[in-house]
């Protein structure tokens, strides 16, 4: 779709990722039980520009994490299209040219005790990508970049002879990132970067993540459940619930004009540590099984401006004020757009 | 112990040890302090900084081989670090309930919730099978455990996390303890969920008169719940106060740090505070002030004397800018590397 303006770098289009969950042919023979297929990701479009930061947010279960892994292609999708720079991912094509596409795209996952191999050395695996791309031209050059890897995310290139065992968890997240930058990406997938670390830790992470995109001109689709961390570092903000995005919008936009109700839910369980005496308002309900997602808006059991239509019909994405809303009472104007205090631009 | 306002619990010089081959770790060093009854103490820190272990200490269910090296624990005056086994088991429930943060693991996936909770409160209190089941259903439907008649006969995998955790807190509360550990019991949660439990915790503390120790590393989850606020670094306390006033105006470099590089939703900004480095291992707590190497205000007797906790303001801090001598001789990074 060139039109006139920028290609997205990456653009997911009607998505559906599906798992069988089902018992085995035989117990369900003899029960008599239906096969059961998790939604986890339910038809989702995203397009994400060059340079900015796109987040996901939701509450577990909501399928972010399995957005992630179908745009790095750890999962094939069920349905939909998956196009990166204009190439459709999902097309056989030889050898060498999808890894000239694969080595464009990397992944940071969310928990460093388990992402690095424990019996490797800390050089090994950040040249494991140099090498396996065959980007350096001889031993002393993989030397050298993996020595400038490891500076960028202010190790040492001495760290490069240590284990990770021998690293506290925010130093194997930093060896996580310049594993992830060794293939010289464009677009990073972020997985929970920072969540299995501690808040002074998370914010040398963040920051960290932050410089490296500004010097790179690095895209990130940053998956989170962090809303705080989530208004920090992104431009674009899209909201998952049960597999299907209920909002996207620019950051600001989100954060002072929730529209969705969902939104405007989860924006409610933001502690305060402002201690204004804002109550968090407890939101009634747990999020229900994707197995057995409620008919037409998978949010109406818990939303208190549902209506007979929300039950019935899937609402559709609408445009609204540069992103888009998947309600009814938005698009039937039932609901007024409530300003936030908070999110000023600082 | 005759003034109304007597603390129920008292932490005093609490030492937590772990011998290792390579000699004996300090894990949880020299802490004091006391919960008044119903008040709700909130600890805060790092991974590693000792906040479990204290609570765990304190409830008799320290890991062997750590064990407490030195100091007391006092429940309503009384000794209670050094009980043996049994007798701390009976207090354990009666008067000290504890909440864990996985409560899946906490539940016994083989029996129903209710026999859980029956057998609890039958080991606490004089009931009959009937009146415990009464009173284990009264509990579910307290803890806001929807049609509470049917569940109460479910097993614990029939329940999601936020309402496993639900069964926990009303397995904690079965023999009306008047002391409450509650080691991060929001942490395995949605935040939906943390906001509905930590409001239930709150309401059933107020409701019971129950105090309650919160550890956690959620800064968000002290602010809403305690009264006062112990900040643990490196196995010792750095700073403890009212909770606002840490919060709004902490007197402790590291709790500034801390609270610093919690990202606000207030103003958004290019760069996020952070504390340079990372908690020092047990092994390598050097020498005076544990947090002397990232702190930005270090003088040269913050490397030489370890501060003990002192006035700062409206709280106490371990830190020597509140001391009349000061820190001395400013010490400069440059400088300490050289």
């Amino acid at each position: 779709m060139p039109d006139g303006g920028t290609l997205p770098l990456v653009r997911l289009s009607a998505l559906k990722r599906h798992f069988d969950v089902s018992p085995p042919w035989l117990v369900r023979a003899l029960e008599g039980k239906p096969r059961q297929i998790v939604q986890a990701v339910d038809g989702i479009d995203i397009e994400i520009a060059k340079g900015e930061t796109f987040s996901l947010v939701g509450e577990s279960g909501c399928g972010k994490s399995t957005v992630a892994r179908l745009v790095v292609g750890l999962y094939p999708p069920t349905a939909g299209k998956i196009e990166f720079d204009g190439n459709d991912m999902s097309q056989s094509r030889g050898r060498a040219e999808m890894a000239a596409l694969r080595r464009r795209m990397q992944m940071i996952f969310q928990d460093p005790f388990a992402s690095l191999n424990p019996r490797w050395r800390v050089f090994d695996i950040v040249a494991e990508p140099i090498r396996a791309f065959g980007l350096a031209k001889d031993a002393a050059d993989l030397e050298q970049r993996v020595g400038d890897l490891l500076r960028q995310v202010r190790l040492t290139p001495a760290d490069g002879r240590k284990f990770p065992h021998e690293f506290s968890g925010g130093q194997r997240q930093r060896i996580s990132i310049a594993r992830a930058l060794a293939s010289q990406p464009e677009f990073l997938v972020c997985d929970e970067p920072t969540s299995a670390l501690d808040v002074s830790v998370q914010a040398q992470i963040l920051n960290l993540m932050m410089d490296l995109q500004r010097r790179f001109g690095l895209t990130y689709l940053f998956i989170s459940h962090n809303l705080a961390v989530v208004f920090h570092i992104s431009t674009r903000v899209g909201v998952m619930y049960l597999g299907r995005l209920v909002e996207v919008a620019p950051t600001d936009t989100l954060f002072r004009r929730p529209k969705h109700p969902y939104t405007r839910m989860l924006l409610d369980t933001i502690p305060d540590l402002d201690m204004t005496g804002r109550q968090r308002a407890p939101v009634a309900g747990e999020v229900p099984s994707p197995i057995d997602p409620p008919t037409g808006c998978a949010f109406h059991p818990r939303c208190p401006f549902a209506n007979e239509r929300c039950s019935r019909e899937r609402p559709k994405p609408v445009e609204s004020e540069g992103g888009t809303v998947a309600c009814h009472a938005i698009e039937e104007g039932r609901l007024p757009v409530e300003e936030r205090s908070y999110a000023v631009r600082g | 112990m005759n003034a109304p306002a007597a603390p129920l619990l008292q932490v005093r010089n609490l030492r937590v040890e772990f011998p290792t081959r390579r000699g004996t770790l300090l894990a949880v060093d020299d802490v004091s302090f006391d919960i008044a009854p119903g008040e709700v103490l909130g600890v805060v820190g790092e991974s590693g900084a000792g906040k479990s272990l204290t609570g765990n200490a304190i409830i008799g269910l320290l890991e062997p081989p750590g064990r407490i090296a030195a100091g007391q624990v006092l429940l309503e005056g009384e000794r209670i670090d050094n009980l043996p086994y049994e007798r701390m088991r009976r207090i354990r429930g009666a008067k000290i309930g504890a909440i864990f943060q996985d409560p899946l693991t906490s539940l016994n996936p083989l029996y129903t919730v209710g026999r859980q909770i029956v057998e609890t409160i039958q080991t606490h209190l004089p009931l009959s099978a009937q009146a415990a089941r009464e009173r284990a259903l009264d509990l579910l439907k307290q803890v806001g455990i929807p049609a509470a008649e049917q569940r109460i006969d479910h097993y614990p995998h029939q329940f999601s996390g936020g309402m496993r955790q639900r069964v926990v807190i009303a397995l904690a509360l079965c023999a009306g303890p008047r002391l409450i550990v509650a080691d991060e019991p929001t942490t395995a949660l949605d935040v939906s969920i943390q906001a509905q439990i930590i409001a239930l915790l709150k309401r059933l503390c107020r409701e019971h008169g129950t105090a309650v120790m919160l550890v956690t590393h959620d800064m968000g989850v002290i602010a809403e719940t305690a009264d006062r606020v112990a900040v643990m670094y490196a196995g010792r306390i750095a700073e403890i106060g009212p909770v606002r006033d840490v919060i709004k105006s902490a007197a402790h470099p590291y709790t500034r740090g801390l609270m610093g590089s919690i990202p606000s939703m207030g103003v958004r900004s290019a760069r996020l505070v952070q504390i340079d480095g990372a908690m020092p291992r047990l092994t390598e707590i050097p020498r005076g002030c544990a947090f002397n190497a990232r702190c930005t205000e270090a003088g040269e007797r913050c490397f030489r004397e370890r501060p003990e906790l002192m006035a700062a303001g409206a709280t106490r801090a371990a830190c020597w800018r509140h001391d009349t001598g000061g820190v001395g001789a400013v010490r400069t990074k440059e400088a300490a590397h050289a």
